[in-house]
């Protein structure tokens, strides 16, 4: 799960992070306001979204005076911004954090992730702050240090201070920097986040060092114990379908093909899109109903898949191991007789009560195709969608 | 032969008594696993499907000679199930629950570390040997006796996998689901490793996906120490980066971990890639046959 900018820097000042003064606002008046409290000499006016890349795009504006604030926050508000990670639709802007300005000597950057070779969590700093860190692995590794952390002892001072001598933090600015550096460790795994990255981490003038940007996202397979987080959530940045999937325990991507995908398995439904793309056709979406699927959340799956226009054919891929095939073959039907169904629809049924299952579809008197083996399912979902 | 799971191994059911654990402890048994005993904490004493139920693992080792445990126990529970089977010293600790948490499991990891304990999985669909033992979510029927080792990430694409095998006369010495998340337990080293020791395995099936860089890294052994074929698959090369397709280890991140990558190293390691998921098993067989061992491997 993803949080807006302003948010992590809430988390993070609880866990006295330091990040500099902010608040966050839904209108002009409001960003007024929230400047006029801050009563800082300049303020910034930054667009939140969930997508990086914000300030090439125009979301990120320094402010001299108040006026400034109402022009910036006037633009920005309900502007379209297209990031490289918003796609080319790009996203609206709904929420502006204004944050006090600050005297920034150096931009640093730190950040934590899951390092799966290890299976430990590792802390990574480069002094190349500003940039994205892939880029800066790229072209020159060696200005990356990483710290891998052992669960029991946690981050210990000696590698954040470490860290800090190597990304070549001045000594006056080190008692800072560790604690900034423990304290996310701490945030990440007590609020069990899969990424933190503090991007820049700055020292300025007044001898402090704070988190100018901040990304924190979060391990779905956590949020049950995450309530504060997930109150985080903002259903305006997530796609529509994905939210209805989630209600229903669907593992659902949407994606910009035709053919819609149902599938039982994560393996098996990026290999049903592999397939359908090899025979020259576009998937619509990934669609994993997984194991445990009931009849209903089968039928919620079809709906879903249904509601979106772009899908001209849907191509059932089920493969039943922990899931019966009759299951799926009975939300298959309540499904269609529920919705209608006037577009093409393959089924291929194989594992675990195949057989009850292909006389549930025969016996149903819809109009299905049946499939002997996935390449046949996708080859004839491709065929009857092109015909169409 | 076989790797990890024979016919005498002594399977203990973790959380035997919730509905999913129960279907599958059914059809464990009828396939003839020996499953001899169950553990749900305050249900022991009691008896479900013929199988003794006990409160603690330790007290359903004693009791039953166990060596080995599936377990089923709900993910906020799961990795704290983990841990009661690894200090029970079981050999095998198999874990078909899935949305475990990454913290959960990098503490997992952590605790087995310097012990005795084999884990496989989490969000796996087990182990089976077979005609002999299977251990997990699969379905049985599709299996056949025979010399093709089978390791992945998924379990669909196993079962999908097994049945072209199967289908076209080629049985498995052991089909192994390592699970689709970012920290796990055996990996596809360590499977590799043992179908490489195994006499019965003549040549292995390895299924990968999108994320990380394990594939990369086994193939990379493969060249180095594999007497044996290895023929490959990786799901996902239509995967948009960024996203998590499904299983929480399946992403392509910062540009790492993509479908198009791992193809390159493993034909640089020398195994050939299946182009799609429905010839598997054919590039597989037509590999055997260069190797002269189709006839060998031709089971029925």
């Amino acid at each position: 799960m993803n949080i807006h900018e302003y948010q992590g820097k809430e988390i993070l000042r609880s866990y006295g992070v330091a990040v500099p003064n902010g608040k966050v606002a839904y209108t002009v008046d409001e960003a007024v306001e929230a400047a006029e409290q801050l009563g800082s000499a300049v303020s910034v006016v930054k667009a939140q979204i969930h997508a990086g890349g914000r300030g090439k795009a125009g979301g990120v504006k320094v402010a001299k005076n108040i006026d400034e604030v109402r022009t910036y926050a006037d633009e920005i508000l309900g502007k379209t911004l297209v990031t490289h990670q918003t796609g080319p639709e790009g996203k609206e802007v709904k929420r502006l954090l204004i944050e006090e300005g600050c005297d920034i000597q150096k931009e640093y950057y730190v950040g934590l992730v899951l390092d799966r070779a290890t299976s430990r969590v590792t802390m990574m700093a480069s002094e190349e702050g500003g940039t994205e860190i892939e880029e800066v692995a790229e072209k020159t590794p060696e200005k990356i240090f990483k710290e891998v952390i052992d669960p029991v002892t946690g981050l210990l001072p000696y590698q954040a201070r470490r860290l800090a001598f190597n990304i070549n933090i001045p000594a006056e600015y080190l008692s800072k920097a560790v604690k900034f550096m423990m304290g996310l460790y701490q945030v990440f795994v007590e609020k069990d986040c899969s990424i933190a990255e503090i991007n820049p981490l700055v020292t300025t003038g007044d001898g402090d060092v704070l988190a100018l940007d901040a990304k924190l996202n979060f391990d779905d397979n956590a949020l049950f114990r995450q309530k504060d987080i997930v109150e985080y959530r903002d259903l305006d940045e997530e796609d529509e379908k994905e939210i209805e999937a989630s209600k229903y325990d669907l593992s659902y991507i949407a994606l910009d093909g035709n053919i819609g995908c149902m599938v039982n398995g994560a393996g098996l439904a990026m290999a049903t899109m592999d397939i359908i793309k090899h025979y020259n056709g576009d998937p619509a979406n990934f669609l994993d109903v997984g194991g445990g699927a009931t009849a209903e959340k089968v039928t919620e799956a079809f709906k879903i898949i249904l509601s979106d226009d772009n899908v001209k054919g849907i191509f059932v891929n089920i493969f039943g191991g922990i899931m019966k095939c009759d299951v799926i073959a009975e939300g298959v039907v309540q499904a269609t007789k529920e919705v209608g169904l006037t577009i093409p629809l393959v089924v291929r049924l194989e594992g675990t009560n195949v057989d009850a299952g292909k006389k549930i579809l025969a016996e149903s008197g819809l109009n299905i195709t049946p499939a002997e083996s996935m390449a046949d399912g996708a080859e004839k979902i491709v065929a009857l969608v092109n015909e169409a | 032969m076989s790797v990890f799971v024979n016919k005498d191994t002594k399977v203990l059911v973790q959380g035997i008594t919730g509905s999913t654990a129960l279907f599958h402890t059914k059809q464990m048994l009828e396939y003839g696993t020996k499953i001899v005993g169950g553990v749900t904490p305050k249900k022991g004493g009691t008896e479900v499907e013929g199988v003794p139920v006990f409160n603690t693992v330790s007290d359903a080792v004693n009791e039953t000679g166990a060596n080995a445990s599936v377990i089923y126990v709900p993910a906020p529970f799961a990795a704290d199930a983990i841990m009661e089977a690894v200090d029970a010293e079981l050999d095998l600790v198999i874990c078909i629950t899935e949305h475990i948490p990454v913290m959960d499991m990098v503490k997992v990891k952590r605790y087995m570390e310097g012990k005795k304990t084999r884990l496989v999985g989490p969000n796996c669909p087990g182990v089976i040997t077979p005609e002999e033992c299977k251990i997990g979510i699969m379905p049985g029927y599709i299996h056949k006796k025979g010399h093709i080792g089978v390791v992945s990430r998924s379990g669909t694409l196993t079962y999908e996998a097994v049945h072209q095998l199967s289908e076209n006369g080629f049985g498995q010495s052991t089909a192994v689901g390592i699970g689709g998340d970012p920290v796990n337990g055996t990996d596809f080293i360590d499977a590799l490793k043992a179908f490489n020791e195994d006499p019965e395995t003549e040549a292995v099936m390895m299924i990968g996906e999108i994320g990380g860089t394990a594939e990369e890294e086994a193939a990379e052994w493969v060249k180095a120490n594999m007497t044996k074929p290895v023929v490959g698959f990786i799901g996902g090369a239509t995967a948009p980066p960024g996203k998590r397709m499904g299983h929480a280890g399946a992403i392509i991140s910062g540009g790492k971990g993509t479908a198009e990558e791992k193809i390159k190293t493993m034909n640089a390691c020398g195994i050939q890639v299946a182009e799609t998921p429905s010839v598997m098993g054919e590039t597989l067989i037509n590999v055997l046959k260069e190797k002269g061992l189709h006839d060998k491997c031709k089971t029925h």
